[in-house]
């Protein structure tokens, strides 16, 4: 046991994310004692109570790591970013949406009124008042402030300097030890600091070149979804059976469970070491094996990918080279009337 | 070996962009990254340089060695630096210099296409054009219809609408 007054301050963040960093973080297990008994955790708002006027209240840079996951997606998650950053010496973004925006870096495909049109008038919602989220209200014990959505998801180090990324959708919790105890030797002494900006928990080539499938020469004529195929080839490259497996561009270090499992992978790990944009390197590599050379064909091939900027951006499009759609669109959405569950039943989708 | 000579005083400011709304149409000059091929397009840039033809200098050219060269990449990072347009120029089918990579070429701009109209880019903002080597007129008559068509499309404004934000302070990490 570390005496107290010898322990390093650890925080851990979560703007616009999901919490399944913070779960992953205490997937640790009985690991999680290690962290516990060499920091001083002294704000996590997942798994402690805490206030912002405390954090406010520490002494800068007092915090020596801090966990940031989440995006930038309103002025909360930026005033938080800003004040964290200023407390903590080691400022990590930690998660895909913190590095990359991930699954909520697309609603910057969208207006954001758009958006909110979507959540709060929806087909499941009932809103006869046309209630809307209000930054301001007046409620009798005083004026309520509530945080404004910003026009762009931004990622942590668009808003702040960071300086460690670790990705994952969520980093895998091997990694996350790894992670906490290279930092810790660190702080301890005991070990040098990896450079700034370093990529942690993660390695620096591709999941491809950690899956064991068997690659050939591929020419795929035909992308398939995975429910449509009857059955998978266990041993032979996801890609080359058709299947838009996100490997070629994606960096190394979960393992490649999802593709060994018989699933494309996703690309939750963000792009590898020298890709620049995620999309476009899995733009050019597939387009290098479609098995077509004449234009009608080629449109042919790549109607098999119904949704190319969620196959080539699902993590990564708040930080990527163009981080989201131009909006000329500003009026809400036509309402879309729900569609009963075997009403599309054979129709060709 | 120089392509054209276009004269400066026609040149568009290449830094800054004229902002939308900020600017008359009629005096909105569309900045036009294009990407030539060492082999084909390129010459025939030089060939119409050379021959005196004249086109808008609103294209700023950049030698690849083969359009199949061009990565995704070059077109995104064009459009997030303040162009308005970006156009492959290369070999006709089955002329590459490589054999086959200006299909390879072919076949990633229909995907970027798609891609690029779901981020709300309009497919005139990206087009390409086969020239062979001795084709400068033909490629001079296109450089000036895209121009054309790009003016009347009005700025793309990447850069000031959606990349220029205020980017944080580097920092040091302190030991």
């Amino acid at each position: 046991m570390i005496a107290p007054d010898r322990r390093h301050r650890f925080a851990m963040y979560g703007a616009a994310s999901c919490g399944g960093c913070d779960i992953s973080v205490l997937n640790l297990h009985e690991a999680i004692l290690d962290l516990a008994d060499r920091f001083e955790i002294v704000l996590w708002p997942t798994v402690m109570d805490a206030k912002y006027d405390d954090l406010a209240a520490m002494p800068d840079r007092s915090i020596d790591l801090t966990l940031f996951s989440g995006g930038i997606r309103n002025d909360e998650n930026e005033e938080l970013a800003r004040l964290l950053r200023r407390k903590s010496a080691i400022l990590v973004a930690f998660g895909s949406c913190a590095t990359e925006g991930c699954i909520p870096g697309l609603a910057n495909l969208r207006s954001v009124d758009e958006l909110v049109a979507t959540a709060f008038e929806g087909p499941t919602t009932d809103n006869p008042d046309h209630v809307r989220p209000m930054t301001r209200w007046p409620a009798p014990e005083g004026e309520l402030h509530l945080p404004a959505m910003g026009r762009l998801v931004r990622t942590l180090d668009q808003v702040v300097a960071v300086d460690y990324r670790v990705p994952g959708c969520p980093p895998e919790t091997e990694r996350i030890a790894e992670v906490i105890g290279l930092l810790g030797a660190a702080l301890d002494g005991k070990a040098p600091l990896p450079p700034t900006g370093a990529v942690l928990g993660a390695g620096q080539s591709t999941v491809c070149d950690e899956c064991r499938r068997d690659r050939g020469i591929k020419r795929i004529a035909r992308f398939e979804r995975i429910q449509d195929l009857a059955s998978i080839d266990p041993g032979l490259c996801l890609l080359e059976q058709g299947l838009p497996c996100n490997g070629p561009a994606t960096r190394s270090g979960c393992a490649a469970k999802c593709p060994l499992a018989g699933a494309p992978c996703i690309g939750c790990y963000g792009p590898a070491d020298g890709v620049v944009d995620f999309g476009a390197r899995l733009m050019s590599a597939f387009a290098s094996v479609v098995d077509a050379s004449e234009p009608g064909q080629i449109d042919r091939i790549l109607d098999g990918l119904p949704d190319p900027v969620g196959q080539f951006y699902r993590f990564s499009l708040a930080g990527s080279l163009l981080r989201g759609a131009r909006v000329t669109r500003t009026a809400p959405p036509e309402p879309v009337e729900p569609v009963l569950a075997g009403a599309t039943q054979g129709a060709d989708s | 070996m120089t392509a054209v000579a276009p004269s400066p005083s026609r040149l568009p400011d290449a830094t800054s962009p004229p902002a939308a709304g900020t600017v008359p149409d009629s005096a909105f000059e569309p900045l036009i990254i294009g990407f030539t091929c060492n082999w084909c397009s390129y010459r025939a840039a030089d060939l119409a340089g050379t021959a005196r033809i004249k086109y808008p200098p609103n294209v700023r050219l950049i030698r690849l060695m083969c359009s199949g060269r061009l990565d995704p990449t070059f077109v995104l990072k064009a459009f997030a630096a303040g162009a308005d347009a970006v156009v492959m120029t290369g070999c006709w089918p089955a002329d590459c210099h490589y054999r086959i990579q200006n299909v390879k070429a072919l076949r990633r701009y229909e995907l970027l296409t798609r891609v690029l109209e779901e981020l709300g880019i309009e497919p005139v903002r990206f087009q390409r054009v086969y020239a062979s080597a001795a084709e400068g007129q033909r490629l001079a008559n296109e450089f000036e219809r895209i121009v054309d068509e790009v003016r009347a499309l009005g700025p793309l404004g990447w850069e000031r609408d959606i990349v220029a934000l205020p980017a944080p302070e580097p920092e040091e990490v302190a030991t």
